[in-house]
């Protein structure tokens, strides 16, 4: 399945970008991943525990980063073997512009399922995916902003013990 | 009003005792001694090259005894087609290999590639976690049109367009089949989808592999409809085994439906595994695994034209169709979209000129093959569908273009523009019960009822014919068929009188116990208490060609009957001796055989006994003993056929389609029971109404099959059906079987389809919704509310 959508982060495309090649911003990201290792440039090797309706899974995987316009747009890409739980793959065609609020973060998500996932679990994949997505750019928004004003920073998942902030924790590490 | 166990009585069947009472014995309840399990490891993509299969790991697994994969089976055969269909251009089809297990290339999602044996079924399932596979994923082929098209991807690489033949029936009358059409007056198309279905028998296929390293001979205890064919084929195709040194064991079984016919590779592997191993390997295939690996039925797509002049009179009639095979050639694949349909297009009517063009498609889907009915209810569903639209085109009733069209009830034997010759038959006596049974009088009244309640009501008409009673040798091995298609009954007499018959036709759930037990007990004048059906064991039974294409009573049955004429024969020969008698003047009525005009008799059991203690017996002239076995081919097939009626309401904000009547009107020759008959049309009818409204399998683009469970495959359930109304009153004997009996095991799910299409069609146009012509199955309320829609 295709799914496209779009959203503005309050902060200047050259931020963003950064934060997008960051593989500790991918791994906070990616809902589920228990670990990324690797670069930018070699790809990284992630766990990531998923549930899918009925069939819960470990995959462990290959995250690729390609078509890389610098500072534009790149494709994000990811498969994953869930042993008997079947297989995933997708990709994420990202691309940024500036915009009024900050950067304009379109992108596309493709996702594809195959054995017992598909068998299973084909009537919610869709739901999932756009699920996963939106998880996905939430996080990366927030990790980037830090979280909206009236939310709690459960989603802040990598700002553990620290002090409720406005700027992501990304932000605050780069500004530091 | 029959005895009770004979002919035409409504006796309870036999085997339900055990069934209902957990007493059963099927594959999977059997449990040797040692036995270890097996599990398969099957493609999770839909088409991939193998580049290597690592197993070392699977092999350190607790539990594990041996992994095998592809390599293991190159030295063997592989599982062949049963029928060689020629193509239009007189070429031989093209018939791709199919291995064991897969090697080089998988083919579908579920194609097993590796197949792991350890200790615990439990543990298999582990080890095949462990398995390392690499697998280039290649694009999968799933749209028939599209693997036609494009010769760049290949299902089997040396298949270049997919295509297994193009075949034309009759491809000599084409032409002026195609001249009728230019100057016909009028000419109604219609193209449809025939939904691929997903057979879910109860019980799920299983296998026990034996092998005795003393004797080296091989146990096959398998979920069959054949166990003979089945073992032809292991020991002829695949592993080699003779004949003589492997039985196949089909024991209770859980329902077949057409996909217990074929030999799979799982059978195989457990008796290569079993040797390899010195013990008894058991597997029991689990129901996800089911919907990826039991050859699916139907899915053809079809383009169907209909000529005829102003009146209604059909003058000519073409089909193309592409079927698909799936991803390799099931045993009847190619047969059942070619000689169980193509010879099926005139349906019960005159059509002059008929030309019916199938390509078989090979596909990255499961292999598709005979499904209760098997082809013809695809060319009824077809036939009938266009009918209707030709009649709503011409404004001519649907009954009446039908029975202007039917072949005359003395027109007997007739010979069809497709190659068959009905013997027998009487189209306009089932129709006219149908409209009396159908109340076709108070239709309106009840149109009017439902509209008041807000619903849409319609009436679907259709009319069914089949070829069964499968088939005379002579003849299908002329069209390309690979075995005789004949059956076989051994009737052993024992020496206290007691029958035991042993039949090459297997019961999975027809009642064969029960109803050839009244066949042996009328023919001979026994209790059919004291008469016990053996079959399913081919160390047993005389070699026969199994059950399926409701042929068990015609062919097997007949069998029966010849052995049961040679045990008279030679009871009367006893009985000439004991009573002193001319043989000539013995006659036996009643289980009795007795010297004519006199009350000198002596009773069945009587000579059975002397049979066995021959003391005063003809022993000079006579072998001692009661056994006769016979063969029996049939003549030509048999031609049930009949009529349904179907009533639905349509609920117009929802599209939900409810059944509201059922009936049936069948002329099935001469019925031995007729309970079981009518259980037998109900469970056909609930499965044509399964597939018209509610089943459907659903492959993606990436040949992933979504209907994977029965979350999201539909079968029909006790409140998706109507109580039916089942008549078969209607008889014309079948002329060229010993019993006049036609089979009825698949009309139901002939007949029901286009019945059920036609009446939501008929709904809606009433309603005003014109310009629904028709709608493909399955009729999901999601279908049905986006045609009202426009």
């Amino acid at each position: 399945m295709l799914l496209a959508d779009q959203r503005t982060i309050a902060a200047d495309p050259a931020t963003v970008w950064a934060a997008i090649l960051d593989p500790e911003v991918l791994r906070v990201c990616i809902p589920g991943c228990e670990s990324l290792t690797g670069s930018p440039s070699e790809g990284y090797e992630a766990i990531v525990t998923q549930k899918v309706g009925p069939v819960k899974a470990r995959f462990t995987g290959h995250v690729t980063l390609s078509d890389i316009v610098d500072g534009r747009s790149l494709t994000i890409s990811g498969e994953g073997k869930g042993g008997a739980a079947g297989h995933a793959r997708g990709s994420a065609k990202v691309a940024m512009s500036p915009s009024e609020g900050g950067t304009l973060l379109s992108y596309e998500v493709d996702v594809h399922v195959g054995g017992k996932l598909a068998q299973l679990g084909s009537r919610i994949i869709d739901g999932f995916s756009r699920k996963m997505a939106d998880q996905f750019f939430e996080r990366f928004q927030t990790a980037v902003e830090g979280p909206a004003e009236d939310e709690p920073e459960a989603v802040a998942v990598g700002a553990e013990g620290e002090a409720p902030a406005k700027k992501g924790w990304f932000k605050r590490m780069i500004s530091r | 009003m029959p005895k009770d166990g004979g002919i035409g009585a409504s006796t309870l069947r036999r085997e339900d005792i055990r069934f209902l009472t957990g007493k059963g014995r099927y594959t999977a309840d059997i449990s040797l001694r040692g036995q270890a399990h097996a599990c398969f490891l099957r493609s999770e993509v839909a088409h991939g090259r193998i580049r290597s299969i690592d197993t070392s790991a699977a092999e350190e697994m607790p539990g594990v005894l041996a992994v095998l994969t592809g390599e293991d089976f190159t030295e063997v055969g592989g599982n062949p087609t049963g029928w060689l269909v020629q193509s239009r251009n007189g070429a031989t089809m093209k018939e791709p290999k199919r291995p064991v297990l897969a090697h080089g290339k998988v083919r579908h999602v579920g194609d097993a590639y590796a197949m792991v044996v350890a200790e615990t079924y439990e543990q298999a399932k582990d080890a095949c976690e462990a398995i390392e596979a690499d697998i280039e994923e290649l694009p999968a082929i799933v749209d028939m049109a599209q693997a036609v098209a494009d010769s760049s991807n290949r299902v089997h690489d040396e298949i270049e367009d997919n295509v297994v033949f193009d075949w034309g029936w009759i491809e000599e009358n084409r032409a002026a089949v195609d001249a009728a059409f230019e100057t016909a007056p009028h000419v109604t198309t219609l193209e449809l989808v025939n939904n691929r279905l997903s057979p879910n028998a109860m019980e799920p296929r299983a296998s026990i592999g034996d092998f005795d390293s003393g004797t080296g001979d091989y146990k096959l205890y398998t979920t069959s409809q054949n166990p003979h064919l089945t073992r032809l084929l292991i020991s002829a195709f695949v592993m080699g085994i003779p004949e003589n040194k492997l039985t196949v064991i089909a024991p209770d079984v859980g329902g077949g439906f057409g996909s217990k016919i074929y030999h799979y590779g799982e059978e195989a592997a457990v008796l290569a595994a079993s040797k390899r191993l010195n013990r008894p390997v058991k597997w029991v295939c689990d129901r996800s695994e089911a919907f990826l690996s039991d050859a699916h039925g139907r899915d053809h797509v079809t383009k169907i034209q209909l000529a005829t002049d102003r009146e209604g009179n059909f003058l000519a009639l073409r089909t193309e169709t592409l079927a698909n095979m799936g991803a390799y050639l099931s045993n009847f694949a190619t047969c059942t979209p070619t000689f169980l349909h193509g010879t099926l297009m005139a349906g019960p009517y005159r059509t002059p000129l008929v030309y019916v063009n199938v390509k078989a498609v090979l596909t990255n889907t499961v292999p598709v093959d005979a499904y209760r009915g098997a082809g013809r209810p695809e060319a009824t569903y077809s036939l009938e569908r266009v009918i209707d639209k030709a009649a709503d085109e011409l404004g001519i009733d649907p009954w009446e273009i039908r029975r202007r069209n039917f072949i005359d009830p003395g027109a007997f034997p007739y010979t069809t523009p497709v190659g068959l010759v009905y013997d027998t038959g009487n189209y306009h006596a089932t129709m006219d019960k149908l409209r009396e049974l159908s109340d076709v009088a108070g239709f309106e009244a009840r149109a009017e009822e439902s509209r008041q309640r807000g619903k849409l009501r319609g009436f679907g008409l259709s009319t069914w014919i089949e070829a069964c009673g499968i088939a005379p040798s002579n003849l299908v091995g002329v069209l390309g068929c690979r075995v005789g298609l004949y059956d076989a009954a051994t009737i052993r007499v024992n020496a206290t009188g007691n029958i035991s018959v042993l039949v090459g036709a297997h019961s999975h759930g027809q009642g064969h116990e029960t109803v050839f037990a009244q066949l042996i007990a009328e023919k001979l004048g026994v209790d059919a208490n004291s008469v016990e059906i053996v079959h399913g064991d081919t160390s047993k039974i005389p070699f026969g060609m199994g059950t399926y294409g409701s042929r068990s009573l015609a062919v097997c049955g007949s069998a029966m009957m010849k052995a049961a004429d040679k045990i008279i024969d030679k009871g009367k020969k006893i009985a000439a001796h004991m009573l002193e008698a001319a043989e000539g003047d013995i006659e036996f009525t009643d289980g009795s055989f007795s010297v004519a005009g006199t009350d000198r008799q002596k009773s069945f059991a009587e000579i059975a006994f002397s049979a066995y203690v021959p003391h005063n017996y003809p022993l000079e002239t006579l072998e001692p003993g009661l056994e006769e076995t016979a063969f029996y081919d049939p003549a030509n097939f048999t031609y049930p056929a009949g009529a349904y009626g179907c009533e639905v309401e349509v609920d117009p904000e929802t599209g939900g389609v409810d059944i509201v009547r059922f009936t049936c009107a069948d002329d099935f020759g001469n019925v031995i029971n007729p309970m079981i008959v009518q259980g037998q049309v109900h469970g056909g009818v609930a499965q044509g109404i399964g597939q018209a409204l509610l089943e459907g399998v659903v492959y993606n683009e990436d040949g992933q099959l979504l209907t994977g469970s029965y979350m999201d495959y539909a079968m029909p359930r006790a409140d998706d059906v109507p109580s039916f109304t089942v008549d078969h009153s209607c008889v014309t004997p079948c002329t060229h079987n010993p019993l006049g009996a036609k089979g009825c095991g698949e009309a139901g799910a002939i007949g029901t389809p286009p019945a059920v299409v036609n009446a939501v069609v008929d709904a809606l146009r009433r309603a005003g919704h014109d310009h629904i012509t028709h709608i493909d199955m399955p009729l999901t309320p999601s279908r049905v509310w986006t045609a009202m829609q426009g």
